[in-house]
């Protein structure tokens, strides 16, 4: 185990604990960078992973750190992607101002939804954000001129500065540098007074207000900032799907958002891209297994004869071929991780790095939850 | 000057009239006590005080402004903090984290400063990191600094409470039932420590109690409640005597 | 139909009063009731009532194991994660049902398909006032039976301070499983009504979203605002299908559970929680 001896308060406030993490985080960029070299064949589906991370940092800041639990964020990402692609391609602007409208439109709604959700905890705000996402659905597919209605609207290729960024991995970069520009904004908030303040809020609403701090200020905030970056998400996203259609921004979608944060580890910001990395990656896996499983799995009933292991063949081809499977396994898979995993992968990646350091120390009641009795929040 | 008054404090919650008519002035430098038998109304004034509960009538008087209609995150600003009964404490955070959102009253930086680390939120984090760093000297939080409070005991857990509300700099400070849930070695230390507040620091207390052993060594002035009425105020062996006190307790 | 949106609200409230647990797989339950009782009327040619009785039951029991095998687990944790956990498991319902049914579209016959009764040159059919009298007798009995039986006190008791409804012998984990199997039974009833009317696919489940506005919308944690709130959703839908331009109808609700929520943000019968310190 290392330990870091602090010589001065302002150790403390670096982004990374000591030389040795900054080293690791710099490898890890190193190795984002060659990834399109080695694996060329996932560069696509790599950038949908920093897309994603944004999102998953976006509703990290509102869910992970501030406490509201947002069923709508789909609809931010739909605000950020039609402002985006409305702003450059129907007025021609370039393509960072299409960016920027992105986010403050995104932001705006983020407050437009965030002044009434001020009073409301726990499920109505869940609920509340659902209804707002799924009215703006139905705006996306009622809104012609802009959005193109239910015909959706085609999406060209970025072209930033007169430098086209159409290739897979030049887009590849650009989303690697807008994750790492928002993963570095965000730590700034939260190792400085605001992001304390949403972690206030979060864990005691009436000690926060009662040290200073103004709930409707700061809730509001935290939600225009996730919706800022929700936008920008929202923009690069609109270019990474070509295609831009109003059921997209679904319900299922926001889930599946929601389903990053918590897979990945509430609060922290290495869970929004550990999650974002399980959610855009698992599809990807999945289809790859139904290609390999049935063959694989069907290999030892050969041995019964051929005509036993084609049964085989296609009962499992079948069976994995059905449509609602994938949901399911996702639905599984949060589950087992709420179930045995409440921190997430984060929380996996914190025990795996305690084993091995107190090796051959480590006992398994170091991380046992105490038994958790039922009080009643609602208040009476 | 007027440090701090209540003039005719009423609360009404449905058809219960919590807190009837109290009222009280706290000197500058005064340690003054509460005390009052089970649901007098001791936590609901301190409630009424700092702004969470919205007074059905009376006015409240701070440093010779009115304070009846300030909103709640003001009162820090303006040199009130306190503590909680049952420990408000952000749970999931380290003690320091805890501490320095008692800075936030002093916050300076500003939102987009914040979002790209300016050299000046940098400085402005380490001068709060100073106030802070006091305060756990003061009170003796070393080994805690880095510590998750759901890892603490409920002993600390009362200090830290403390020492967040001394972080946003008082003038005066509420605590509410400082003693509950210690032992009495913990309760004597609270008791040098608020001596210290007032006499070190200059911090006025204001404090509800039920610890008669911690109220006669600490307090200067002590009002008694009983259904949300004053029954007595004076010395805390005055009210203790007072005949009208002793029926509130011990019934008849 | 606004009946419908109550009687899944009910369930909803029903769990969240007992265990304080939000099931979002409410609507997938009521999709199960109305499959299961699809099957036994259609595969194996049971008559309506039995199989209705049948897929109650099945569910109910179904609702139980799940308490006890699953959701027994999380109770002390957040909210939050309770809401994502039942997520999951609606997933995994649909996932379940489109494997076992296929995702084909199909519709159950009733005694009261197609009959109809004339009230003064209004025409109502049975289905729709099969709804209604069904949600009358099962609230009249959840009413009674949380008011009057000892089971049902219990069930308050354990649901407002658990270790406490221990200590005083209420064997709490039998209640919660009791009560699982009681919201899902509803949601069952609430599916098996419904069938005629909407069709039965494995989406069936999404009105468990509408359903779930209609709780917000009452007041979570009220059992007559549930109904309310159903039935305010259901005229809404249908005044906003009537008289506003196309596509209104199905956002109507939703604009008016935000102004509502806007204005009373704990439901039009809930009641304000204020956090004691």
């Amino acid at each position: 185990m290392r330990f870091v001896f602090k010589t001065s308060y302002a150790q403390d406030l670096g982004l990374f604990r000591d030389g040795v993490q900054r080293n690791w985080y710099l490898a890890l960029l190193v190795g984002v960078a060659v990834l399109p070299v080695l694996v060329p064949a996932y560069v696509g589906d790599v950038s949908l992973v920093f897309i994603y991370g944004l999102c998953g940092l976006s509703l990290m800041v509102l869910a992970g750190y501030t406490g509201l639990v947002s069923l709508g964020h789909a609809a931010f990402l739909g605000i950020g992607s039609y402002a985006h692609v409305y702003v450059t391609q129907d007025l021609g602007l370039p393509w960072l101002a299409g960016v920027i409208a992105a986010t403050v439109i995104a932001a705006a709604a983020g407050v437009i939804v965030g002044v009434p959700a001020l009073r409301m905890t726990g499920v109505y705000l869940t609920i509340a954000t659902l209804a707002f996402a799924l009215i703006i659905q139905e705006v996306f597919a009622r809104w012609d001129a802009v959005t193109g209605g239910l015909k959706g609207k085609a999406v060209s290729k970025p072209v930033i500065f007169g430098v086209s960024f159409a290739g897979d991995n030049a887009f590849y970069f650009l989303c690697l540098v807008v994750l790492a520009a928002g993963l570095w904004l965000t730590a700034n908030l939260l190792r400085s007074p605001t992001g304390r303040a949403w972690v206030a809020i979060r864990d005691s609403e009436i000690a926060a207000q009662s040290m200073g701090v103004n709930l409707a200020v700061y809730k509001t905030m935290a939600f225009a900032y996730s919706a800022g970056l929700m936008g920008i998400a929202g923009a690069l996203f609109a270019h990474k799907i070509g295609f831009l259609a109003q059921d997209i921004f679904s319900v299922l979608l926001s889930i599946q958002f929601l389903l990053m944060v918590v897979v990945g580890g509430l609060g922290s910001l290495h869970g929004a891209i550990f999650g974002a990395v399980f959610v855009a990656m698992l599809p990807v896996m999945i289809s790859q297994a139904r290609d390999a499983l049935p063959a694989m799995l069907s290999q030892p009933f050969t041995l019964f004869g051929k005509a036993a292991g084609d049964t085989v063949f296609l009962a499992l081809d079948r069976f994995v071929k059905q449509p609602g499977l994938e949901p399911g396994i996702f639905g599984l898979i949060l589950v087992l991780f709420i179930l045995f995993e409440p921190l997430g992968i984060y929380g996996r990646w914190l025990k795996l790095r305690v084993y091995f350091s107190l090796f051959p120390l480590y006992k398994a009641a170091t991380f046992r939850r105490q038994k958790a009795y039922m009080r009643s929040e609602r208040l009476r | 000057m007027t440090f701090f008054a209540a003039d005719g404090l009423v609360i009404n919650f449905g058809g219960i009239r919590a807190v009837d008519g109290v009222s009280f002035e706290v000197e500058q430098g005064q340690v003054f006590t509460i005390i009052g038998p089970n649901g007098a109304g001791k936590t609901t004034i301190f409630n009424l005080v700092s702004r969470i509960y919205e007074p059905t009538a009376g006015t409240l008087v701070f440093c010779d402004e009115e304070i009846t209609r300030v909103p709640p995150h003001e009162i820090a600003r303006r040199g009130i903090a306190r503590t909680f009964q049952n420990i408000e404490l952000f749970e999931h955070a380290t003690v320091l984290q805890n501490l320095l959102l008692g800075r936030h009253a002093h916050k300076r930086s500003r939102f987009l400063e914040e979002l790209v680390f300016l050299p000046r939120v940098r400085a402005l984090e380490l001068e709060h990191r100073e106030a802070a760093e006091k305060v756990i000297d003061f009170l003796d939080l070393q080994p805690y600094r880095d510590s998750l409070i759901v890892n603490l005991p409920y002993g600390v857990r009362k200090v830290v409470e403390m020492a967040r509300a001394l972080c946003t700099e008082p003038k005066l400070l509420l605590l509410d039932e400082p003693s509950s849930g210690l032992s009495v070695e913990e309760t004597e230390d609270m008791a040098f420590w608020i001596q210290d507040i007032r006499t070190l620091l200059g911090i006025t207390v204001l404090m509800v109690e039920h610890d008669m052993s911690l109220v006669s060594a600490v307090s200067d002035r002590v009002l008694a409640l009983n259904y949300g009425r004053p029954l007595a105020v004076g010395t805390a062996r005055e009210v203790q005597e007072h005949p009208d006190v002793v029926k509130a307790y011990l019934g008849g | 139909m606004g009946c419908i949106y109550g009687l899944v609200a009910l369930g909803f409230v029903l769990i969240y009063k007992a265990t304080e647990l939000v099931n979002f797989a409410q609507g997938d339950l009521l999709m199960l009731g109305a499959f299961v009782c699809y099957m036994f009327v259609i595969w194996y040619g049971v008559g309506y009532w039995a199989a209705f009785a049948l897929a109650i039951a099945i569910v109910a029991l179904f609702g139980a194991a799940l308490d006890a095998s699953v959701l027994r687990r999380v109770i002390g944790q957040p909210q939050f994660a309770v809401v994502m956990l039942t997520i999951g498991l609606g997933a995994i319902f649909r996932a379940f049902a489109s494997m076992t049914w296929g995702s084909e579209i199909y519709t159950l016959p009733t005694p009261f398909s197609a009959k109809a009764t004339r009230v003064g040159g209004v025409t109502i059919s049975h289905e729709y006032v099969s709804i209604i009298v069904g949600t009358v007798i099962l609230c009249a009995v959840l009413y009674a039976f949380f008011t009057y039986t000892r089971v049902g006190v219990a069930m308050q008791a354990a649901s407002q301070n658990q270790l406490a409804a221990y200590y005083m012998g209420i064997p709490v984990k039998r209640m919660f499983s009791l009560i699982w199997a009681i919201s899902a039974g509803v949601a069952a009833i609430a599916g098996v009504l419904l069938a005629p009317v909407s069709l039965i696919d494995i989406n069936l489940g999404f009105i468990g979203l509408k359903a779930f506005a209609a709780a917000v919308l009452g007041g979570f944690g009220s059992i007559p605002g549930s109904l309310v709130g159903g039935i305010t959703i259901g005229l809404i839908e249908l005044f906003a299908g009537a008289y506003l331009p196309h596509g209104f109808k199905d956002v109507a609700a939703y604009v008016v559970l935000l102004a509502v929520l806007a204005i009373r943000p704990q439901g039009m019968f809930g009641t304000v929680g204020r956090k004691k310190v």
